[in-house]
C-alpha cells in the first residue's frame, strides 16, 4: 500500500519483549485490544503488524488485493470515498483509496490487513520504537510516499463483524481500576484519598510514552524521588510536581519517581483512547482480584474470537 | 540490606522484589545471582525482569502464575540463594579517546578537580565499574564507583546532540551516552564501540551486574577501532571474572 497522507501513523505489533533489563522499552500497540482483534478480523494468526495511528488518520492507496479491518477509535474511514463500518473486515483492491480524517470518538486507531504489514523484524519485533529509531519502517512515523510491503500467502477473512457486546466505547469520562503500589506508602494518607477521590484530567502534554494528568495534589510523605527502579506498563507515577502520569506502550524501563499505583492491563486500553480534556478516576482492588480480573478478560478475548471464527 | 526481601505489587502482571533500602555493592550482588537463578530455574510465568539498585521488576503472566504463588516460589529461591558462591560479572573494557574535540569538557573537569588533563584520564581508567542498572535509553548503563575526585557537577544548560559513544562525568556518576540525545553531562572522551546495535547479536552488550573498564587509547586506534565496527568485524574485549551467569 501507498501512502498518500500520513496523519500521526506508525507501524506496531504487540511489542519487543526480552530486553526490558537492557533499557530497551518494549513499544507495541497502545490499545492492545482494538489491535489484537483488528488481526482477529482479518483472519492473522496473532502478533502481525497494524498501523497505529493518533488523533490524525492516514489516507492511503492499495496496490494488491487485500483484507482489512479498522478498529479502535473512529477517524471517520472511507473507501472511495463510501463510509465503511469499523470492527468490520473487508477486502479492496489495487487503486482503491481508504481515507481517515481527524478523530471523532476515542484516540488511537488501527489498520489492520491479512498477512501483517511486512517490515523487517528488529530485536524480535516490527514494532517501532521512535526514541529508540529502530522498527516499523526506519524507526520512524510514515511519510507521505511510503510504500508497505504487505504479507503475502494470506487471504484473509472479509465480511467479519464484530459483535456489538464486544466493541467498546471511549467514554470522556473513565474509570481507571488500579492495583495500589509499588510505592504507595510514599503518599500520606490523605494523598491515596486524594488520588482514588478526585478526578484527574488528560493534558496535551500526553504520547506513547505517558499520558500526564492534571488534578488535586496528591501529597506525598517526603518527596518523589526514589531509588531509580524498574517500570511496568500502567505505572501511575507521581512527579515532583504532585501530579500523575500514566505509563504506557512507549514509557522508559526504569524511573525514579514515586509509584503510587498501577492500572490494571484490561483498562490500559480505555485508558490509551482517552482524549485531550478526558476525566479519568481511579478506583483501587487487591492485586488477587486484579490477577482474576486479568484471567476474566483474557477468557472474554477468546470468546471475542471464537465468535467471530465460527 | 533486609534479612528478608519485601514483595509490592505492580500491578496484574509485575510485581517488585525489595532487596534494601539504600544502594550498595552487596545487593547489587544478591540482585545478578537473583536473576540468574530466576533464569536458570524458569521460575512458572516469570517472563521478564528488570534489576536495578535495590530491588527486581519481576514481569509475569498471570495466567500461567499469579502474585501469591509468585511470592512463594521467589521467596523460596531466595532462601536457597548462596551470594558468595555467585562469580563476579565480567569486566567490558570500552577503549575510549579522551580529550581534545571529542572530549570538550576533560579541560573544565581537570579544573574543577584541581588535576591535570592526564591525571583525570588516569583516575577515570584506572578502575572497574560496576554495572547497578541500564535504563533511560537502550543500553545506557548506570556505574557505581567513581572516584570522587573527578566528580563534577553537570552543564547547566544540556547540550542538544551528544554524539552515540561519548563518555560523560555527572555529579559522582560516570557513563556512556549509547544513542545521539540531548544531555547534560560533561564530556571527557569518545568511544568508537557500539554498546546498542539492534541489528546486532547481542544488540546490548552492558547487563547488570558486570563491569565496564575504560581504557585510553589514541587517534589511531580509534581510527582502527571505528573502521571495523563500520564493518561488522569489531570483537568488543571481555573479560570474565568467573564462570557463566
Amino acid at each position: 500500500m501507498r501512502i498518500l497522507q500520513p496523519g500521526i501513523t506508525l507501524i506496531e505489533d504487540s511489542g519487543r519483549f526480552g530486553y526490558q533489563a537492557f533499557g530497551m522499552a518494549t513499544a507495541g500497540a497502545c490499545d492492545s485490544y482494538a489491535y489484537r482483534l483488528g488481526n482477529v478480523l482479518v483472519g492473522n494468526q496473532g502478533g502481525e503488524a497494524s498501523l497505529e495511528f493518533a488523533l490524525m488518520g492516514p489516507t492511503l492507496e492499495f496496490e494488491e488485493e487485500v483484507t482489512f479491518a479498522l478498529t479502535g477509535g473512529d477517524f471517520t474511514p472511507t473507501l472511495n470515498d463510501q463510509p465503511i463500518p469499523l470492527w468490520h473486515s473487508c477486502k479492496a483492491g489495487p487503486g482503491d483509496t481508504l481515507a481517515l480524517g481527524g478523530v471523532v470518538s476515542g484516540r488511537i486507531g488501527y489498520l489492520a490487513v491479512a498477512g501483517g504489514i511486512d517490515v523487517p523484524v528488529v530485536m524480535g519485533s516490527r514494532s517501532t520504537y521512535l526514541r529508540g529509531r529502530i522498527g516499523g519502517l526506519d524507526g520512524r512515523a510514515l511519510h507521505k510516499g511510503d510504500v508497505l510491503p504487505v504479507g503475502t500467502g494470506s487471504i484473509g477473512t472479509p465480511g467479519r463483524q464484530l459483535d456489538d457486546e464486544y466493541i467498546p466505547f471511549y467514554p470522556t469520562e473513565i474509570a481507571a481500576t488500579v492495583v495500589l503500589g509499588p510505592q504507595d506508602d510514599w503518599f500520606t494518607e490523605r494523598g491515596i484519598a486524594t488520588f482514588l477521590g478526585s478526578t484527574y484530567e488528560v493534558t496535551n502534554s500526553s504520547d506513547r510514552m505517558g499520558y500526564r494528568l492534571q488534578g488535586e495534589a496528591i501529597q506525598h510523605v517526603k518527596g518523589a524521588d526514589i531509588i531509580s527502579d524498574g517500570i511496568p506498563l500502567g505505572a501511575v507515577q507521581v512527579t515532583g510536581d504532585d501530579q500523575p502520569i500514566i505509563m504506557l506502550a512507549d514509557h522508559q524501563t526504569t524511573g525514579g519517581y514515586t509509584k503510587i499505583a498501577t492500572v490494571v492491563t484490561p483498562d490500559i486500553p480505555k485508558v490509551a483512547q482517552a482524549s485531550l480534556g478526558s476525566l479519568i478516576r481511579f478506583q483501587a482492588i487487591s492485586v488477587r482480584e486484579a490477577n482474576e480480573a486479568y484471567r476474566q478478560y483474557e477468557e472474554r478475548m477468546k470468546r471475542a474470537a471464537w465468535h467471530l471464527e465460527d | 540490606m533486609y534479612s528478608e526481601p519485601r514483595f509490592l505489587p505492580a500491578g496484574d502482571q509485575a510485581l517488585v522484589m525489595e532487596l534494601g533500602d539504600t544502594f550498595e555493592e552487596a545487593c547489587s550482588m544478591a540482585i545478578r545471582s537473583l536473576v540468574a537463578s530466576i533464569r536458570a530455574e524458569q521460575v512458572p510465568g516469570v517472563t521478564e525482569t528488570i534489576p536495578s539498585y535495590r530491588s527486581i521488576l519481576v514481569l509475569y503472566d498471570p495466567m500461567v502464575s499469579g502474585f501469591d504463588v509468585l511470592v512463594q516460589a521467589l521467596s523460596s529461591l531466595f532462601s536457597r540463594l548462596d551470594v558468595h558462591a555467585a562469580p563476579k560479572g565480567d569486566v567490558l573494557v570500552v577503549p575510549v579517546l579522551y580529550g581534545g574535540e571529542v572530549g570538550p569538557d576533560l579541560p573544565f573537569v581537570a579544573e574543577h578537580a584541581g588535576m591535570s588533563e592526564e591525571q583525570v584520564v588516569a583516575v577515570h581508567a584506572s578502575r572497574d565499574y560496576l554495572i547497578y542498572m541500564l535504563g533511560f535509553t537502550p543500553g545506557f548503563t548506570y556505574l557505581g564507583g567513581m572516584d570522587e575526585r573527578i566528580a563534577t557537577p553537570r552543564l547547566e544548560r544540556p547540550r542538544e546532540r551528544i554524539p552515540a559513544g561519548a563518555v560523560g562525568i555527572a555529579g559522582k556518576q560516570t557513563g556512556i551516552y549509547p544513542i545521539d540525545s540531548p544531555g547534560g553531562w560533561r564530556l571527557i572522551g569518545l568511544t568508537p564501540m557500539r554498546l546498542y546495535d539492534p541489528h546486532r547479536d547481542p544488540p546490548i552488550l552492558p547487563s547488570v551486574g558486570g563491569y565496564i573498564r575504560f581504557r585510553r587509547i589514541d587517534g589511531n586506534e580509534f581510527g582502527a577501532i571505528a573502521a571495523q565496527v563500520e564493518r561488522g568485524e569489531y570483537q568488543p574485549e571481555v573479560i570474565r571474572q568467573g564462570g557463566a551467569t
